[in-house]
């Protein structure tokens, strides 16, 4: 009973990944998606997109769009999960109830929400510029203006994100025994230099795994993108995946878009094969 | 500054709350209010009476749910093959597990689009509970691995001394130990298929009477125009049910997900 299911769950998952690396190898249309008899052309859909200038402009928009999160990301996480060892219990326990609450909010209603502050004629954020002297916010369409639109995914993405790292740094914090951070105070290290000599020195490991899965998270994250400008205005906040999703249904060619899904696969895979090194690492000195 | 970290994490979803509450003449005013001067119900209202809501909900309901328990189900035979027999594979089936549940799923929209044209599966909830199974599946398994292990071998041993056949001993020792556990994964796991976009999304297309409430609640403009009191309500209507079980869960989420993920 036991041996089925498991190959039944080995090949669930399992078949979906090798179903999408035939078809990136196929001759893969809209034709072939309702009479079947699709072709192989080995690697001719790859030799296409790498040859197209606007696939490597998304990959470049995609590694910026990771860098600039990723790296919000873990500072404020950090430095959050650094206030939170640093309160009293009363006022930690009303941040944390905050983070989880944010944590909590689903992906969708995240992205109605912020929808709604950006509204140009009545979406609060414009209010308190207008407010704050900058009139030449009344009004202002952050949705129109690529940059802005781009700003605000971050925003979205990094207010969602952390939450979690936040949580998980800061129950990490905790496990530094706390008469190292004593016999530091004693010799006089101020706070920056506890952090850098003791607090990272000793949870590196676990700041690792966060980037990676942050890394990750980002990269492929797609549901925010498409839920608020499905990739637009023009093309700014076309990320991969956006690119692979909108190849294969607008333009109907599901074999560029497999292809443009296995690379972003394969490129995740390396940062995954990092996550893998340093796990086994840190179990191997639990 | 901890005043304004909590503040920058709770506004917007104040905000949305607030605007829900608020009597439409405050949400259109110039001159925002940061308190309602009356709570109102109407954009609630407005929000459930709203064509197919309750449908929706149901859709979303038997989705996640089904995904879920179905999960629960193979995870638990799965993980009891990874954490308590000896066979051959069983590292790289673990391991297996692991990739599985980092892999991003967005990636796997093409195939799975294809998969179900192919199968004549498109456009049907159970193609989306099918997807959502596998979803859930990958973190079910770790989790419960996890708890699993942490009950120990000699209790079940010894009712197999006492003449208990191997799955009346799990059934009568091993299961009530792991029933917390089995409950936070599967609530767990029940978010996470209630927030699912993606796939429901591109799978559900023609009938539009199956598609489920994230889809629903992204095309509010379809439905409210610029209503956005009723857009909010929407939007804290479907935030409640994950709201509810984070504040069940509270600890074990956050304990769950770092020995699910980070640890393992």
């Amino acid at each position: 009973m036991v041996a089925p299911t498991v190959l039944a769950a080995a090949y669930l998952l399992g078949y979906p990944v090798v179903r999408n690396a035939v078809i990136s190898l196929q001759d893969f249309g809209v034709r072939q998606l309702v009479r079947g008899g699709a072709e192989f052309v080995g690697f001719a859909n790859y030799a296409e997109i790498l040859g197209d200038p606007k696939f490597w402009s998304v990959v470049g928009r995609t590694f910026v769009f990771t860098a600039v999160n990723v790296v919000l990301i873990m500072v404020l996480s950090t430095f959050v999960a650094l206030l939170l060892t640093g309160l009293r219990k009363g006022m930690r326990l009303l941040v944390m109830a905050g983070l989880v609450l944010t944590w909590a909010t689903p992906v969708i209603a995240a992205t109605t929400v912020f929808q709604w502050l950006f509204q140009s004629r009545l979406g609060v954020v414009n209010w308190v510029l207008v407010e704050l002297g900058f009139s030449r916010y009344e009004g202002y369409s952050w949705f129109a203006d690529g940059t802005s639109t781009f700003g605000i995914l971050v925003l979205l993405i990094v207010w969602q994100s952390v939450p979690f790292a936040a949580l998980v740094l800061y129950s990490a914090m905790t496990t530094v025994p706390s008469d190292l951070y004593e016999a530091a105070r004693i010799d006089g290290a101020s706070g920056v230099r506890i952090f850098t000599l003791i607090t990272f020195p000793i949870l590196r490991p676990m700041f690792a795994l966060i980037l990676c899965l942050e890394v990750i998270w980002v990269f492929k994250s797609f549901v925010q993108i498409w839920a608020i400008s499905q990739g637009g205005p023009g093309e700014a906040t076309t990320t991969l995946p956006v690119y692979a999703f909108q190849v294969a249904q607008s333009l109907q060619k599901y074999d560029i878009g497999a292809a443009v899904s296995m690379i972003t696969v394969l490129l995740l895979t390396l940062v995954l094969l990092a996550y893998f090194r340093q796990m086994f690492k840190q179990e191997r000195e639990l | 500054v901890a005043l304004l970290v909590f503040l920058c994490s709770v506004f917007p979803v104040y905000w949305m709350a607030l605007t829900a509450f608020k009597p439409t003449v405050d949400i259109q005013s110039a001159t925002p209010t940061f308190w309602p001067s009356t709570v109102t119900f109407s954009h609630f209202a407005t929000a459930v009476d709203a064509p197919g809501f309750w449908q929706f909900w149901r859709n979303s309901v038997v989705v996640a749910g089904g995904g879920v328990l179905l999960a629960l189900g193979v995870a638990l035979l799965a993980a009891y093959a990874a954490a308590r027999m000896r066979w051959k594979g069983r590292r790289a089936f673990v391991l297996m597990v692991f990739v599985a549940q980092m892999t991003p799923w967005e990636a796997l929209l093409i195939p799975m689009y294809v998969i179900a044209r192919d199968t004549d599966m498109l456009d049907k909830l159970s193609m989306l509970t099918l997807i959502y199974f596998m979803i859930t599946l990958p973190f079910t398994i770790i989790t419960l691995r996890g708890f699993l292990a942490a009950v120990p071998v000699d209790l079940e041993e010894a009712a197999l001394v006492d003449g208990c056949t191997p799955f009346a001993a799990f059934r009568k020792v091993v299961f009530p130990l792991l029933a917390p556990g089995l409950m936070s994964t599967s609530l767990f796991g029940f978010i996470t298929a209630w927030n699912e976009f993606a796939f429901a999304n591109l799978l559900i297309i023609k009938n539009q009477g199956d598609r489920t409430l994230p889809v629903w609640l992204s095309s509010f403009s379809n439905t409210f125009g610029t209503d956005w009191g009723a857009t909010m309500a929407a939007s804290t209507l479907f935030m409640l049910p994950v709201l509810l079980i984070f504040l069940v869960l509270q600890g074990k989420v956050t304990s769950g997900i770092t020995a699910g993920a980070v640890k393992g």
